[in-house]
């Protein structure tokens, strides 16, 4: 479990996050939502210590994060798809998925085999390097690297960004189906709020860094307000 | 006939330029190696190699074993790279780039000045681990040595070495993805802070090899690697600087220029070929002959 406590952060004199607290659950998905600028690409970097909060607190499991190095947090089963997916182009499929183990006690072929199987098409593509791949491989590329070290949270930041409804639409299916089964802490990140809300349990408004609505992911796209201001779902 | 040939101007040339062009390429990988992990450029790189060579080869004149000097004098390049990173170099991360280039010109001189007030009374001709004589074929003269098939071999394993380590290693996987994207190795749990010391362990390491091949049947001199450095930055900078293949095929290339030169030219000439060289590289390709592209996507 996720708990983030009055936490803010500032780039200088500007405010990205300011007391924001909610929680997020194991074995559910959590929807960051809300306009650019609205601090949500700020809040999972500020999780993964990428960026340092000047307040607050974030605990996971009850161990503390605000004082650790991002390469520990990583350590500690928290893992993060950055927005661009961050895959390293000039890597075959195979070094990405062997880089994402090597931090971990995770056995590099049997790892590998079962990212595979998530995900076929890498066992085709896994010589290739991820230059070569689509937006939509390389979105699988990032998931199965991030979910190669068996981590206990995810974070994905705009997983859709770039793909086509479709493969949207597979990849939404995939965080849900495992978020069951490995029973992950998902904070999904999207701008678009209707395919995040169709498979989170829970969600989160943020608007310039505060946060202006939390609960069920229901209760969230049947507000009004929410739907017109803040989500652009039409009904 | 294969005597004449070998014994040929042109053979002769192509012998002493891959010789003296191999330590160039492996001074100039020294260069990538760094420029890779922390876009730093390290003029002090000759300097701090002779440093660690002074170490190590000093104590051959103390009647210690050449091959347990070279190992010293490797020893104490990584432990100069590794602290030099540590105390020098990792406050000025994030810093204008300028920072770095000046705090490194300015080591170039401390690291000289102390070399010489150290050894200052010792120098003498490091005795080569080889016979010096040339081979001789039919009374003709091949300019190959066995002390030079030696130096080569060293500079071309150290070389290999290198590239597999950096190929087939779990440790060189994350020294290549620390250094071609830091932020999303972090995020992976790789250690990059640890992983730019190694950079810089290794790189000195390698440079201290090089001095000690440069210094090996000469005089032991602060300044020895002084002109190897500058023709070792062109190699770099003709391959590309973030290319180690390219850093050593610029070596081996200036290394055979400065010979053709020399001899079927005027000796004159010859320091002036390598910056001829590239100038016409830079204006064919800027980015360098084996670096493909001017941006990166990740």
């Amino acid at each position: 479990m996720i708990k983030i406590d009055q936490l803010s952060v500032s780039y200088g004199a500007v405010k990205a996050l300011e007391n924001v607290s909610f929680e997020a659950a194991k074995g559910r998905i959590t929807a960051v939502l809300g306009a650019n600028g609205a601090g949500k690409t700020t809040l999972l970097r500020t999780i993964s210590g990428l960026v340092a909060s000047h307040h607050g607190s974030i605990t996971v499991d009850e161990i503390q994060l605000t004082d650790k190095s991002t390469e520990n947090i990583a350590r500690l089963g928290i893992a993060h798809v950055p927005e661009g997916r961050g895959v390293i182009a000039e890597f075959t499929v195979e070094e990405n998925l062997k880089l994402g183990t090597l931090a971990s006690k995770v056995n590099i072929g049997e790892g590998m085999e079962k990212q595979f199987e998530l995900f076929p098409v890498l066992r085709e593509r896994r010589k290739q390097h991820a230059s070569t791949l689509s937006g939509g491989e390389r979105q699988m590329l990032a998931m199965a690297r991030a979910l190669i070290a068996k981590p206990s949270v995810l974070l994905l930041d705009e997983p859709s960004l770039g793909l086509a409804p479709l493969v949207t639409q597979e990849m939404m299916k995939t965080i849900s189906a495992l978020c069951s089964s490995e029973q992950l802490t998902v904070l999904l990140i999207e701008q678009n709020a209707k395919s995040a809300l169709k498979i989170a349990h829970e969600a989160v408004v943020l608007h310039l860094g505060h946060v202006i609505a939390s609960g069920s992911a229901q209760q969230i796209q049947s507000d009004d307000n929410m739907r017109r201001y803040y989500l652009g779902v039409q009904r | 006939m294969m005597g004449n040939v070998l014994t040929s101007r042109i053979a002769t040339d192509f012998f002493g330029g891959v010789t003296s062009g191999i330590v160039i390429a492996l001074v100039a990988l020294c260069l990538v190696i760094i420029w890779q992990s922390t876009n730093i450029l390290n003029f002090a790189q000759g300097a701090m190699s002779m440093f660690a060579a002074f170490v190590g080869m000093n104590l051959v004149f103390h009647g210690v074993n050449y091959w347990l000097c070279l190992l010293i004098a490797v020893l104490a390049g990584m432990v100069s790279g590794g602290l030099t990173e540590r105390v020098l170099i990792r406050p000025l991360y994030g810093k204008p780039e300028i920072n770095p280039v000046v705090v490194m010109i300015g080591f170039l001189g401390v690291v000289e000045a102390l070399a010489a007030s150290i050894w200052n009374n010792e120098s003498a001709t490091v005795p080569p681990p080889f016979s010096l004589t040339y081979f001789e074929s039919n009374g003709h003269t091949i300019l190959i040595s066995p002390n030079a098939i030696f130096q080569v071999t060293l500079a071309v394993g150290v070389m290999l070495l290198v590239a597999l380590v950096f190929r087939y290693t779990n440790i060189g996987l994350q020294m290549r993805a620390a250094a071609l994207a830091p932020e999303v190795s972090k995020l992976l749990g790789v250690r990059v802070d640890r992983l730019l010391t190694l950079g810089w362990i290794v790189s000195s390491g390698v440079g201290a090899i090089a001095a000690v091949i440069v210094s090996t049947g000469q005089t032991l001199a602060p300044t020895n690697m002084d002109g190897i450095f500058v023709s070792a930055f062109i190699a770099a900078a003709i391959g590309g600087l973030s290319s180690p293949v390219g850093a050593v095929t610029g070596g081996v290339l200036i290394g055979l220029t400065n010979y053709y030169v020399l001899d079927f030219w005027s000796p004159n000439i010859a320091p002036l070929t390598s910056v001829v060289v590239l100038v016409a590289v830079l204006f064919v390709r800027p980015q360098g002959l084996f670096t493909k592209n001017t941006t990166r996507r990740v």
